[in-house]
């Protein structure tokens, strides 16, 4: 019992002694977020990522890395809509850390400021891990990643006042490369329109809208359900009728079910990188949407 | 003195510089309006160049063919878009309804098949713990159902409570408790009725194990899992490496404080520190060690045993009981990602001290009340590893041990009772072996076989085979790592 108080008043000491840390602590729960807060905040801030492009972010561990981190965080920007449902809600409670609590400048959540497709008009379990807010993988529409940007851009001179000015001027910086970036983009995508592409999972969605590909089937069977021999068999079957241009899934998916399909469909599958990380390319945002496009426009034709 | 001349210092240094600001303004008068008529031509130019953009914008949707898709694109995306917005914004719940806590229920049932009969279950060279610790019933039996309701209550606080419906109709308050939201620094604070931060497996629910039993441990040293009313105070350090520290008060409303209930007494009657310590090895690895203390001082602490006569005794103890645990848990999966693939060790050593008086037959139902010293070491451990393999399948293996030692009888010593009229603290050291796989449809449905081979009675092997649903409704829960 002593020296345990011993070791608090110690633990004590040494919290008072830190120096209050120059950069602003930015918490993504996903890389996108993170590598928009880095556009935007450059040097005044300091990002760290909760996943990484190769995690499934439906499931992930709250470890204890994690609620370390939300600790001394000064913001937490996430995708919210029930994505992080299974792990946040720890990190946030365990954390004790009322700057980031939801409701407050220091809480972000992405899937707020967008309008979201596929809300499901009966929410029922027996129709997968679904959302009953809609879909909450948002980012993979260029026009979302401006909206958050212009919010986050805002939150981030809401809580670092003394920056603010410096934060707008890189967020109208930013907006400015991304018009252009996405001008190009629409352009490239124009010989994409009504691509047929079979999906894994229902993160594409947004892509897909924005694209104006067509959707036409899923290697899951229902949402957050993995892929079973007899869903791969009707696709199959339904390729052999109607063939999709490609087979599509992220970087963080097991391949084998896209690369059955592929090899008995005889359709090329593609991964996308998903999000910033998610390949080599994808380096950051910008290269996020050119490595997307330009895999997709591979198989185009 | 000092601060005196400082201020003085400060009105001089203000009125300076107002003064230097006043005759500034007059020279700089004529070069502030040119500075301004510039930004005025700046602005317009740049509105000139929004207005080239949009119309360059309206020219290229007109070009492209206005499908019904463009259309929602097309120059008027963002009125069509605030639209949508306002339209989900106001189909959203209205009412009392809308602020119904997050409910979910556990549903979860058992096939048993035990080669021993379940009731005579008992550990050997343990002191019975009273809690719910035998295997379920032969044949079918339906488990705990879980009813857990939650919310945020206001800006400050969340309620959680915990209900357990048990299959003989009873209903048992498992947690019901309030936790800061508030408070920052790392701190927060919860009260009321809660599992113990007593070792890893002791916070988590039943439904979240990944066997269908408690490790032999749990049912020695805690009773199944220990629930105590009282609070706690938890602190997380602001560092890059989890570190946590805390401690709780309770009331030691059941074993290993006594009596069942707990004493009737003001202050507390349980008191248990504990700190976490944890971090990530690389992307594909994370950790965590624990270490609690827990502290309680039992008084009449009864349990039943049958004297060298054979005749059914009542005896207590009064004393003090000091519980050590170590705890560790490592989780795997390639990346980190643990949907197709992952492993994880888990580990737990117990050490239980206890000192103080031992009274035999308490109720004269054989020789009459005596009373006489005891004292005793004890300690037991499990590790255990499960590993999925494919996407919904898992494996997993369990190895339980305890070591009763040999407990100090100040009776038998003095020669007033034998060693054979405390037959259940002869000592001891249970083992068992458990193998488990278990199938997960989806993330809130899962089916297990279990064998195990259960030597926690001296001489009785048992060889248990379960096979068990774990279904969750409703809410979807997130789970501590």
């Amino acid at each position: 019992m002593k020296s345990m108080l011993t070791f608090i008043m110690a633990a004590g000491a040494i919290l008072a002694a830190t120096p209050a840390a120059a950069a602003l602590n930015v918490f993504a729960c996903e890389p996108e977020w993170g590598a928009l807060a880095q556009e935007l905040g450059g040097d005044r801030v300091s990002v760290y990522s909760a996943t990484t492009a190769l995690q499934d972010p439906h499931r992930i561990e709250a470890r204890p890395s994690l609620i370390a981190r939300v600790r001394t965080a000064d913001l937490v920007v996430c995708t919210g809509n029930d994505l992080e449902v299974g792990w946040l809600p720890v990190l946030l409670s365990q954390a004790g850390n009322a700057k980031v609590r939801p409701g407050t400048p220091g809480f972000l959540e992405a899937s707020q400021l967008v309008v979201k497709l596929e809300v499901p008009r009966i929410v029922d379990r027996s129709m997968g891990d679904i959302h009953p807010g809609g879909n909450p993988h948002i980012h993979l529409d260029p026009r979302n990643i401006a909206r958050v940007a212009g919010a986050l851009s805002e939150r981030l001179a809401q809580i670092d006042t003394a920056n603010a000015d410096a934060y707008r001027a890189r967020a109208a910086s930013f907006q400015d490369r991304w018009r252009a970036a996405l001008q190009r983009w629409e352009q490239q995508a124009v010989r994409l329109r009504d691509m047929p592409i079979v999906v894994y999972h229902k993160d594409m969605s947004y892509l897909v809208n924005w694209l104006g590909l067509r959707e036409a089937g899923s290697l899951e069977p229902r949402p957050g359900i993995p892929p079973t021999p007899s869903q791969l068999a009707e696709l199959v079957q339904r390729m052999q009728r109607e063939p999709a241009k490609a087979v599509i899934y992220s970087a963080y998916n097991d391949p084998r079910a896209a690369q059955f399909l592929s090899e008995r469909a005889r359709i090329p599958a593609v991964m996308l990188p998903y999000t910033v990380g998610g390949s080599g390319a994808a380096r950051d945002l910008f290269g996020l949407f050119d490595d997307t496009l330009a895999r997709l426009l591979a198989v185009a034709k | 003195m000092f601060r005196k001349g400082a201020s003085a210092l400060a009105v001089w240094a203000a009125l300076c510089f107002c003064h230097a600001a006043h005759a500034a303004t007059e020279d700089d008068l004529k070069e502030l309006r040119d500075q301004v008529r510039l930004l005025k031509l700046d602005y317009e130019r740049r509105i000139e160049a929004l207005e080239r953009r949009l119309q360059q914008a309206e020219a290229a949707a007109g070009k492209a063919e206005a499908t019904a898709r463009d259309a929602g694109l097309a120059a008027g995306k963002a009125e069509s878009a605030a639209t949508q917005a306002a339209v989900q914004a106001s189909s959203r719940p209205a009412g009392e309804n809308a602020f119904n806590p997050a409910v979910s229920l556990i549903l979860n049932g058992t096939y048993s098949n035990l080669s021993q009969d379940p009731n005579s279950y008992k550990i050997n060279g343990f002191v019975p713990s009273m809690g719910e610790v035998g295997p379920p019933p032969r044949s079918f039996s339906l488990g705990e159902s879980e009813l857990a309701i939650s919310a945020n209550i206001d800006p400050y606080f969340r309620g959680t409570l915990f209900a357990a419906l048990a299959p003989d109709n009873s209903i048992a308050v498992e947690e019901a408790n309030i936790q800061t939201m508030g408070l920052s620094n790392g701190l927060t604070i919860k009260a009321g009725r809660f599992r113990s931060s007593v070792g890893y497996l002791n916070e988590i629910h039943p439904h979240g194990w990944d066997f269908a039993d408690a490790p032999l441990v749990s049912r020695a040293f805690l009773g199944g899992q220990l629930s105590d009313d009282g609070v706690r105070l938890k602190w997380v350090a602001p560092a890059e490496l989890y570190l946590d520290v805390g401690f709780e008060l309770g009331r030691g409303r059941s074993f290993p404080a006594g009596p069942e209930g707990g004493r009737n007494k003001n202050g507390f009657g349980s008191s248990n520190l504990f700190t976490h310590l944890g971090g990530d090895i690389g992307a594909s690895t994370a950790w965590q060690l624990g270490l609690s203390h827990l502290q309680t001082s039992p008084q009449d602490r009864m349990y039943d045993d049958a004297d060298a006569a054979g005749a059914m005794v009542s005896n207590s103890f009064t004393g003090k009981s000091r519980l050590w645990v170590l705890d560790g848990v490592l989780k795997w999966a390639p990346n980190g990602n643990s949907t197709d693939v992952n492993f994880k060790l888990q580990g737990e050593y117990f050490r239980r001290d206890e000192d103080g008086t031992l009274t035999y037959d308490t109720s004269g139902a054989s020789l009459g009340a005596q009373a006489g010293g005891y004292s005793s070491r004890q300690s037991g451990w499990y590790l255990q590893g499960v590993y999925q393999f494919i996407p919904r399948w898992r494996v997993g293996y369990r190895y339980d041990r305890l070591d009763s030692g040999t407990a100090r009888l100040g009776l038998v010593d003095s020669g007033a009772l034998g060693a054979a009229d405390f037959p259940i603290l002869a000592s001891y050291n249970a083992t068992r072996h458990t193998l488990m796989t278990d199938w997960s449809p989806s993330e809130f449905s899962r089916l297990r076989l279990q064998f195990a081979r259960d030597d926690s009675r001296k001489g009785m092997t048992d060889n248990q085979v379960f096979l068990q649903y774990i279904m969750s409704l409703g809410a979807h829960g997130a789970h501590k790592f």
